[in-house]
Order: C-alpha cells, then sequence, then structure tokens
C-alpha cells in the first residue's frame, strides 16, 4: 500500500457539504481526503505526489444513488452486481442503495450480508442495501427490522409496492423510530393504480391504455406524511410525480415532519407524450406526467422541497419490454445518465450545478446516513470528475448495463463523466474505457 | 363492375387517425360497388386469386371474423383462420414469435384482432405483409368505424351535418374511438352520451359534446349508435347494477321522443338486450339500421382488401 498520494488541480470544485463551488483541488492519500479546497494549487502540492490536471473539470463528490434494482439474485440476466457496479462507476455514482425485492427478497440479516459481501469483493462503487420492510415483500408481516438494521440497511421498503393497509405502515414506522429507522414508501394508492399503466388523461383515452389518476400520488403521500407526523417515524417518499404531491411534502416540512423524497431524471424531464407509438421504455411507475409538472418537480427541487434526484434504475430486458404495451414490464435504465440527465436543468438555468451535486451526492448521502457526498478532509476519497460542457449521445450500444431500456436513447446530452474515485482509486476512466473497446473499468 | 384501380397510400390500416378524409371517402366509394356484388347471386370475384389472408384472432368474435372471412373468400383470396384457443399463444409463444412465424408463411393479408391497445401496431412491424385491425384493445376497430359510415351514408344520403350521439361504455370501447375520429373528419356534429365513470370529462378533447344525460344527449339527434357495456374489460364495477344502468342510459322508446322523427338507431353488436337497448327498439324496422351494419361490414372489408393489395397485385 505505498501508493502514492494523488492531487488533483485546476478543477472547479464544487462540494456543496461545505459550501464551496470555485477553481481547487483535492489531495488524496491511503484512501482518504488528505486535504481539498480552493488553496490546493499546482504551487502547493507535497512531494511525490501523482498530479492529475483537471482543467475545464468540475471536481465534486461522487454521486449517491438513493434507489438501484440490481437483479442479484434472481433476475441474473437483467443486471448483475458487476454490471450494475460498472455502469454506476461510468455514471460517476460512488455509492448506490440496492432495493431489497429481489428473489428471494432481503428480508433476513443473512441475506444483506451475502449481498453486501459479493459487492464489497468488486472493489469498486460502493453497494448499501435497503432491506424489506415485510416478510417477503410481500404487504403483511413486518420483517426484523432492528436486526436488519444492525446487518447495515439502510432503511426499509418494499420496493413499488405501495402499502395498502396503514395500520402495517402506522407500526412500521412507529417501531423503526426507536432506532431513527428510515421507511420508505411508493407514492401511489394501489386501488386507484390498480391496472393503469400510463397518466390518467388525454393521451390514454386516445391511445386506449388504462389510466392512473393524479390525485392517486396526493392522496397516498398525505396518509404517509400523516402516519409519519403521528408516530415520529422518519419517512423517506420515492419518485415523487405531480405538482399535487409536492405541496403535499412542502406542507409537512413546514410543520416539521421528518420526511424526505426523491424525483428521478425521467420525471424532471420526459412526459406522457413519450408513450406514443406504445414506447414501453416509457413505461414507468409512477408514470410520466405533463409539462406542468416538470416545471413544479424542477421548481420544487431547486428551493429543496425535494430532497434528491435518484435513478430508480430499473433494468429489463428485451422480453419485458418487446411486448404490447399493458403487458410490458414497468422500470428504465438510469446510472449512467443521472448527473448528464440533471445537467440538463443546469444548462438550461433551472438549477445551480452546487444545488444539483447536493441533491445527487450530498442529500441522499445524509438521507441514508452514509459517510459520503462531501469531499470534507478524513473522509473517504469518493469523487468523481466531469466535463460539464462535453456533448454526447445516449445509444443502448453504449451502456454498460446488461439491459438496455433507457427512455434517453438517441438524447444529446451536455456533460459528461471523465473519472469516477472511490476510497482514492479509479474505478472508471473515459479514456481507458475508450481505448479497451468500451469494456468496463 | 367497372374496375377502379387507383392506388391507396397505406400499407397497412391499423386504424382512422392515420386515413385522411380523402382515404375514408375512397373505402367508402370503393365499398359502395361490393354492396351492389354481395346482393347479387353470383358473389365470387377473382382479385385476390392467388393470395393469402390469414385471420388471426387473440380475442373470440364470431361477426367479425366471419365477416373478414367472406369478404376474403368473394375476392378469391385463400383464407385461413387462426383462433387463440388452437395456436401457440396459450403456450407462451410472445406477440412478436407469432408474428414473425407466420410471416415465415408469406401471407398477404392478416387480419388480427388482440385484447391489449397497440398489440396491432407492435405486430405489423415485424411481418413484411398488409395488416388490418380488427380491433386492438380499447383502441381501434377501423373497419367497424368505416361499415357504420357507409351504412349512414347510404340511409341518410350523406354524413356532413349530421348529429350522431354514441352512447354508453365509451371508456372502454374501440369502436367509439373509431367512429369519432371517422365521423368528426366527415364533418357529422359528434354527441358523446353515458354515466362519468365510463364517460370521463377527458372525451371532450377530441372536438365532441360530452353529456351525463341521455335526454339531453339524444335531443335532435339524427343517429343513435349504442354501445354494449364491455364487462370483460372492466377492473371493478363502473355502474351499480345493468337495471340502473338500463334504466338511466338504456335505449327505449321513451328516449327516442326527443330525436328527430327520422332516427336511425345502430349498434355494432353484440347486443344485450334489456341492458343497453330494448329490444323492441333494436328489432323496429323502421329505425333499427343494425342489420344493415352487419351487410355494410362485408362491402367494407372488401374495399380494404382490395386497397391494401393493390400495390402488391400491381408488382406480381
Amino acid at each position: 500500500m505505498s501508493r502514492r498520494p494523488l492531487a488533483v488541480i485546476g478543477a472547479r470544485l464544487v462540494d456543496p457539504s461545505r459550501g464551496i463551488d470555485g477553481p481547487g483541488g483535492i489531495l488524496v492519500d491511503g484512501g482518504r481526503i488528505l486535504d481539498c479546497g480552493l488553496h490546493i494549487t499546482a504551487g502547493a502540492l507535497p512531494e511525490r505526489c501523482e498530479v492529475l490536471d483537471a482543467r475545464g473539470l468540475v471536481l465534486a463528490p461522487g454521486l449517491v444513488d438513493l434507489r438501484v434494482v440490481v437483479g442479484e439474485p434472481g433476475a441474473e440476466h437483467k443486471e448483475r452486481m458487476d454490471s450494475a457496479v460498472a455502469a454506476a462507476a461510468a455514471g460517476g455514482i460512488t455509492a448506490f442503495a440496492m432495493l431489497p425485492d429481489t428473489e428471494p427478497p432481503l428480508d433476513d440479516p443473512a441475506m444483506l450480508e451475502s449481498v453486501a459481501r459479493r459487492a464489497r469483493r468488486l472493489r469498486s462503487v460502493k453497494v448499501f442495501p435497503w432491506a424489506a420492510l415485510t416478510r417477503g415483500c410481500a404487504g403483511e408481516q413486518l420483517a426484523e427490522l432492528r436486526l436488519l438494521h444492525e446487518a447495515g440497511a439502510v432503511g426499509f421498503t418494499d420496493g413499488n409496492r405501495a402499502h395498502a393497509d396503514t395500520r402495517l405502515l402506522h407500526r412500521a414506522l412507529a417501531y423503526a423510530s426507536a432506532f431513527g429507522g428510515l421507511v420508505m414508501e411508493h407514492p401511489e394508492d394501489p386501488f386507484l393504480a390498480d391496472g393503469g399503466v400510463m397518466n390518467e388523461g388525454w393521451t390514454a383515452i386516445r391511445l386506449g391504455l388504462p389510466g392512473i389518476p393524479r390525485c392517486a400520488e396526493a392522496i397516498w403521500v398525505e396518509r404517509c406524511v400523516r402516519l409519519a407526523e403521528a408516530t415520529g417515524g422518519r419517512l423517506h417518499v420515492a419518485h415523487v410525480t405531480t405538482a399535487e404531491a409536492i405541496e403535499v411534502i412542502r406542507r409537512a416540512k413546514d410543520r416539521g415532519v421528518a420526511v424526505s423524497c426523491d424525483v428521478t431524471p425521467h420525471h424532471l424531464l420526459l412526459t406522457e407524450a413519450e408513450v406514443e407509438g406504445y414506447r414501453t421504455y416509457a413505461k414507468v411507475s409512477p408514470p410520466l406526467r405533463t409539462e406542468e409538472d416538470l416545471e413544479a418537480l424542477a421548481a420544487a427541487l431547486a428551493d429543496g422541497t425535494v430532497d434528491a434526484v435518484t435513478s430508480d434504475h430499473c433494468p429489463q430486458d428485451q422480453d419485458s419490454k418487446r411486448l404490447p404495451f399493458e403487458q410490458a414490464a414497468f422500470g428504465v435504465v438510469g446510472l449512467e445518465t443521472l448527473l448528464a440527465a440533471g445537467l440538463e436543468l443546469v444548462h438550461a438555468g433551472r438549477l445551480p450545478l452546487s444545488r444539483l451535486i447536493e441533491a445527487t451526492s450530498t442529500a441522499p448521502a445524509r438521507i441514508l446516513g452514509l459517510e459520503a457526498g462531501t469531499l470534507a478532509p478524513g473522509r473517504p476519497a469518493d469523487f468523481v470528475l466531469f466535463d460539464p460542457d462535453e456533448a454526447w449521445t445516449v445509444t443502448e450500444a453504449g451502456l454498460r448495463s446488461l439491459s438496455r431500456n433507457t427512455p434517453f436513447e438517441g438524447r444529446t446530452f451536455r456533460g459528461r463523466v471523465r473519472c469516477t474515485f472511490v476510497d482514492g482509486r479509479r474505478v472508471f476512466d473515459r479514456e481507458e474505457a475508450e481505448a479497451g473497446g468500451g469494456t468496463s473499468a | 363492375m367497372r374496375p377502379d384501380t387507383r392506388p391507396f397510400a397505406h400499407r397497412h390500416l391499423l386504424g382512422i387517425e392515420q386515413l385522411s378524409r380523402e382515404d375514408v371517402l375512397f373505402l367508402l366509394d370503393l365499398a359502395d360497388g361490393y354492396v351492389e356484388l354481395n346482393r347479387r347471386p353470383e358473389k365470387k370475384l377473382s382479385l385476390l386469386r392467388g393470395l393469402t389472408q390469414i385471420n388471426l384472432f387473440f380475442e373470440s368474435s364470431t361477426r367479425t371474423r366471419t365477416s373478414f372471412e367472406l369478404a376474403g373468400k368473394r375476392l378469391g383470396a385463400d383464407v385461413v383462420n387462426m383462433s387463440v384457443s388452437t395456436s401457440a399463444i396459450r403456450k407462451g409463444e410472445t406477440l412478436i414469435d407469432t408474428a414473425m412465424t407466420l410471416n415465415a408463411m408469406h401471407p398477404d393479408v392478416l387480419v388480427v384482432r388482440h385484447a391489449d391497445s397497440g398489440a396491432v401496431e407492435l405486430l405489423a412491424r415485424h411481418v413484411r405483409c398488409a395488416v388490418i385491425n380488427g380491433g386492438d384493445g380499447r383502441h381501434e376497430h377501423p373497419t367497424q368505424a368505416l361499415l357504420d359510415a357507409l351504412t349512414i351514408r347510404r340511409r341518410k344520403g350523406r354524413i356532413e351535418g349530421l348529429t350522431v350521439a354514441i352512447c354508453g361504455d365509451l371508456l372502454h370501447s374501440r369502436v367509439a374511438r373509431s367512429n369519432i375520429l371517422l365521423l368528426t373528419r366527415l364533418g357529422a356534429r359528434v354527441r358523446l352520451v353515458g354515466p362519468p365513470t365510463l364517460l370521463p370529462r377527458t372525451f371532450a378533447a377530441y372536438g365532441v359534446e360530452v353529456y351525463h344525460d341521455m335526454r339531453e344527449g339524444l335531443r335532435d339527434a339524427d343517429i343513435v349508435m349504442m354501445l354494449r357495456l364491455q364487462t370483460e374489460r372492466m377492473r371493478g364495477s363502473f355502474v351499480p347494477s345493468t337495471r340502473e344502468y338500463f334504466h338511466f342510459y338504456g335505449l327505449t322508446y321513451r328516449q327516442l321522443e326527443v330525436t328527430k322523427p327520422d332516427v336511425l338507431v345502430m349498434h355494432p353488436g353484440p347486443m344485450n338486450r334489456g341492458i343497453e337497448i330494448d329490444g323492441v327498439v333494436a328489432d323496429d324496422i323502421h329505425r333499427s339500421a343494425i342489420l344493415d351494419q352487419v351487410e355494410m361490414g362485408v362491402a367494407v372489408r372488401m374495399a380494404c382488401l382490395d386497397a391494401l393489395t393493390r400495390a402488391r397485385r400491381a408488382g406480381a
């Protein structure tokens, strides 16, 4: 372990955890941050140190993705741990939380430890498991929440299953409040959403597809917020998509309820119009909404009502998507486009760059209670270097994920990851990846 | 019959949405000729001789399948019927696999009915032959709209300017969607009538009037088109009972008091007497055009088969 210290200089340093945004650099040694700030320049470096000139690039804490579906165990043909990790690294993500609704589900401490071990062995992006809220993610009996918590669960959820049993959710929030456990809930009334495959409205009527009424979301979020308020439990509302649900969360936060929420790049950038032509790659849960919702989500992200942006990475193979729309599976991949999609709002002047970094790194790390999302000295050296202006076009073939169900196929983004570092080690390098024929880092 | 050999600009007939007013009129004019042919004792032409037509029905159907089968046979095509109960679909084959398998048998026309909206369009992308949508989910049923238009035009002499009330389960109806598109394109004034659970206000975006009260909706109508309650597509109950539904939205003589005296009553079938329509109204030969619709169906499907195979026949 006699690796030389690494210095990155000449970058635009953005570290929202310390309110820094300006020309600066970072010094890394032994996997940790030795120093980082505006004072790290070419003239002030220790001897024998490897120097990386990052002119024109942004240096930021590595992205933390709140919600990722990994195919392991049970759906390895859609995504494996190694492919998910490679895709994350290429997307500038240095840590992600994986969902527990696998097959079998992560509802047992031993299961949790086994996936964590699988991820550790890859020595790359850090993977933290969510644990099942109920046994088998079946929505009936609480899982062993506290044992799971001690086994390293970042929180509890049954993925995209909303809990119709209000009393169950009440108990879960109350029980978990004893040890600060986080409960994440899918924001959709399952009765109103039953059978629906897209946003209810004119497009659904015209295409003859069953719609999900938008009130299904605000109703459910209000209900969850009231339960959190009543129990003192910590609630995270996953993928909020409507202006009305945003209002519910805004009012709850004003009252001091311990609630956080996130939005996804596809809900920030795409509307229900994507479903035209029965494009199953635009089939997501909750469904894509309208222009007005895009506006409301972007504004709420800017003002902090929305805490985080998460990829909601959900790999689906062709057999699950090349079907009539109603039969096709929900979900899109997103690890590799999370940052670039977020930068669209920055380039459009809707969001300061530092707020985007906060929402994709600092805030999710805080919500999950991880030692990440910051470039403070002494912390693990998990960071990303990206060119904020490089234009690139998303192609299915260019993705590292085993599944290619991106809704952004053919879209040209501005902003691309150059290098990703985890514990001071380079886990992704664009030049190397491209020279090596595009194989994973 | 004088041969009409003008080309038709579409490879498939997937919906009314893709057709211009001229396309619709072209098909209706062509169908008029076939109505006359079908009334003669000798009904068989050799126009489609040597061509293979496969009727691929993923959803059960008697009248539409028979209508397409007769249409193909009267034009001289070899017609094969495939229905879901005898096919590989039940064994787990995907729609695209089925499409590619059939494609390898070199059919010239596929007539497809499927329970999912958009499924026929998806299948059409994977075959080389012409595809006719015989009904996809709640999306479109273009030949039904064409035969309804032909029925109206022959009985009323025109479509433009007529007031057409389409009543009942709009939400689950592909017939309604195709009819709304076609009738508005030809200048009819379209009204929709039904309870809010089966007729959301959003339908007004088609450029039609939405009524939840039957008598208001039927006032001065020239045409009343009744739709069946599509219980097979419903999740949960949309109306409290069929008795209550019939009371408020069933077509009876009392409801017909407010329409034009020469109102024409239509129904795409199959009818549920006593649920959406009173049997005596359906059987009233002065008002009901229900059997005309069935007759027009064969002629319209012959016109579609003729039009869609023209490029292929000219090239052969």
